[in-house]
């Protein structure tokens, strides 16, 4: 069995992978301002102030499920079941994967279409598929590219962020081998239109499609899917079987409040005021309906997020994958979602990650952010990414996780810290020294112990005796 | 005229007593008496940032002893005013509390305390100079400091000039730029490009730590950009050597 394995460990080695990668870095740049741009103006559009509202509305609306989560799944699981649908409880991925498999052998399929799911990333459906002789079919273009590529997404909404037109047009020639390979593919609609007729085609080989959901609707049983590119349309409404794989906290309680979240996901994701296609589901296709599937399943995963109830990191479970926060993200932005080795990047994953694999494989996320707070300033759900990244520091502190040079360092420091009259002493003999070290040139190019800082930049000198010195001699 | 305490802050103490001098000098031409109570250290960020909470605890406790008689407290660095202002109310507890509560009700960023808090509309400095101005990330989405240095800076003569992404962080972090110096660096490398792609001769920022980092990569690079705190313009006090220059 092969869950989605993580190389989070490696973040370090990962992300200087990452810096020296010039197709990813010129990926990045041309990535960096599109999302901000479009979001400010977005908001800006709306009116900061009814934007910032809306914000309040879904944080308090997502609270008051995340309050009353095990009534709402109640709810919803008994819509479902009501409009001729099932529902399927998956504790872990390996339940997930397993439930999955099931479905897919007993509607005899060969081939799966998918729309973008991450709950799908989440538990290594593709790979449990192949390994059992399934063959998933990306059907969104971002996820499409990374399939031919044989790589994971690295944006929850973006998946192909990382890719650069260059390498999509050599990934093309590459696998559309029954197309005339002097054919011209110079233009992005050229790669967009050739996209779409070899997609298109595959819808109808497919017997079960495969869908993720942005939310699901506890007083109707629908779920819902926005997309740009209605290929999540297709995938579901085509096959005789739809699956819709979701975690536990899609849940919304009424139609009213979906489209509250609605109001303010693609404008915080892409600063479109609603994306191109959104799209509700309910139940099997009945009489006299012109289409739809012959069956609907939902795959409810846990997968650890119960255990986050009650705790610190309770306010993640707000989440609606917006992807403003990695949008937004320095450290995303320099190095890209694949460094962050696992299913989830940027600030939100650096709080969900370690809750759902573990601080000990998760641990350095968390670690790896500046505190700048841009993420936790434009999140819809209005989570406090780094108040919950600090959360995980602590629990890593407490179970001395922290590495020793750091704890050490910090115990001596901590130590004269609270001693004043010590850590003036020791102060204005360390500045002192440095003082001696820069000899009068006013920084240091290499200080002894600070490696990490001098090789990419000097060190300032002190500028004489220490400030608390100097004004006892004044005054 | 109202009792000030001088919260230095760690690296101003250490680093560059000017910035902490220029304070002062900007608080009594306001009309504060400014004191510096001598059991400050630092604000307890490292140990907070690290997930050293009793550390940190301990040391906010200290903190609050020493300050909370004053009538405001002020820093030149928006970063340890936001750890006051914002974290120390979490991160004690019991009768702490409402003493933290009410320091942080009176703790402020020296730029952001001459505007909002005494109504300086402007300072004595005349300094007709092309400046860009870095926004250090606690200053800017803690406490809401942006348009206060701006405004004071246009009344000495300096033009603002901004440059991309002036509100995107320098890649300092505290313990972030050596735990991950490769990301660090390639952030501030951004960063020092953007400020030089204006054409200004002075790079302005509210805080040491972003300061340092982006001075000692700009000197690296050979930018030849001359790097201030802000309240050095303000105060009029660029006599003494830019951040990493030598005398
Ligand atoms: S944490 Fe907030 S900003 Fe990030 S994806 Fe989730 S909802 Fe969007």
């Amino acid at each position: 069995m092969s869950l989605h394995a993580s190389t989070t460990p490696q973040f370090k080695q990962n992300s200087r992978d990452a810096l020296a990668d010039e197709n990813l870095q010129s990926a990045l740049r041309s990535a960096r301002n599109g999302f901000v741009g479009k979001r400010a103006i977005a908001r800006a559009k709306m009116g900061e102030d009814e934007f910032d509202a809306l914000r309040n509305r879904g944080r308090d609306l997502k609270n008051h499920v995340l309050a009353n989560l095990g009534d709402y799944l109640e709810a919803y699981e008994r819509e479902v079941i009501a409009s001729g649908g099932h529902v399927h409880w998956a504790e872990t991925a390996a339940d997930a994967q397993a439930i999955v498999l099931d479905i897919c052998r007993k509607a005899g399929a060969k081939t799966v279409n998918k729309g973008k799911t991450m709950i799908s990333e989440e538990c290594g459906i593709n790979d449990h598929l192949s390994a059992n002789g399934i063959t998933p079919v990306e059907t969104d273009l971002g996820e499409y590219i990374i399939q031919l590529r044989d790589e994971t997404p690295s944006h929850i909404i973006a998946p192909a962020v990382h890719v650069t037109v260059p390498q999509v047009r050599e990934e093309f020639l590459k696998a559309h081998t029954h197309l005339d390979p002097d054919r011209d593919l110079s233009g992005l609609d050229t790669l967009l239109k050739e996209a779409r007729a070899v997609l298109r085609a595959k819808y109808f080989e497919a017997q079960v499609g495969i869908t993720g959901a942005n939310m699901l609707i506890a007083e109707t049983g629908q779920s819902v899917i926005v997309t740009n590119e209605g290929n999540g349309d297709l995938s579901q409404s085509l096959p005789k079987v739809h699956i819709v794989m979701a975690s536990i906290e899609k849940i919304v309680p009424t139609m009213e409040d979906a489209a509250t979240v609605l109001r303010i996901l693609a404008r915080s994701a892409t600063g479109q005021d609603m994306s191109v296609y959104t799209t509700f589901s309910q139940g099997p296709r009945r009489a006299g309906d012109p289409d739809g599937p012959e069956e609907y399943h939902v795959v409810l995963l846990d997968n650890g997020r119960s255990n986050m109830l009650g705790t610190e990191f309770q306010d993640m479970l707000r989440c609606i994958r917006c992807g403003a926060c990695m949008n937004h993200c320095p450290v995303y932005q320099t190095v890209g979602g694949h460094a962050y080795g696992w299913v989830y990047p940027g600030p939100m994953g650096a709080v969900l990650t370690p809750s759902l694999i573990g601080v000990e494989e998760g641990g350095h996320l968390p670690n790896a952010s500046t505190f700048c707070g841009r993420c936790e300033d434009v999140c819809p759900m209005r989570i406090p990414l780094p108040k919950m990244m600090r959360h995980w520091r602590e629990r890593e502190f407490e179970r001395n996780l922290t590495p020793a040079a750091t704890r050490w360092g910090l115990g001596i420091w901590g130590w004269f810290a609270k001693r004043p009259a010590l850590y003036r002493l020791a102060t204005r003999g360390g500045m002192a020294g440095l003082r001696l070290l820069g000899r009068g040139r006013g920084r240091l190019g290499k200080v002894p112990l600070a490696g990490s800082w001098t090789d990419a930049r000097d060190m300032p000198a002190p500028q004489g005796d220490t400030f608390m010195a100097q004004w006892r001699a004044k005054r | 005229m109202p009792r000030v305490a001088l919260f230095v802050t760690c690296l101003v103490d250490m680093f560059r007593p000017s910035v902490g001098f220029a304070t002062v000098k900007l608080l009594e031409d306001a009309g504060c008496t400014v004191e510096v109570p001598e059991a400050q250290t630092c604000c307890g960020q490292p140990a907070y940032n690290s997930g050293d909470r009793a550390t940190a605890a301990q040391i906010a406790q200290q903190v609050i002893v020493a300050f909370e008689s004053y009538d405001y407290v002020v820093a030149p660095s928006g970063s340890c005013a936001g750890t006051i202002v914002k974290d120390y109310p979490d991160l004690v507890q019991g009768a702490w509390v409402p003493r933290a509560q009410a320091l942080a009700a009176k703790t402020h960023e020296i730029t952001s305390f001459l505007v909002d808090v005494l109504g300086v509309e402007s300072v004595t400095a005349d300094m007709p100079r092309l400046a860009t101005y870095h926004d250090s990330c606690s200053g800017l989405r803690t406490l809401g400091v942006r348009d206060q240095p701006r405004k004071l800076l246009a009344s000495t003569g300096v033009t603002v000039r901004e440059m991309d992404e002036a509100e995107v962080c320098c890649g300092f972090g505290g313990t972030f730029c050596v735990k991950y110096p490769d990301i660090s660096a390639s952030m501030v490398a951004d960063k020092v490009r953007h400020a030089t792609d204006t054409g200004a001769e002075l790079l302005l920022a509210g805080d040491l730590g972003c300061l340092m980092n982006m001075a000692g990569k700009a000197s690296r690079e050979g930018r030849g950009i001359e790097v201030r705190h802000v309240v050095e313009v303000l105060a009029g006090m660029t006599d003494t050597p830019a951040i990493g220059e030598p005398k």
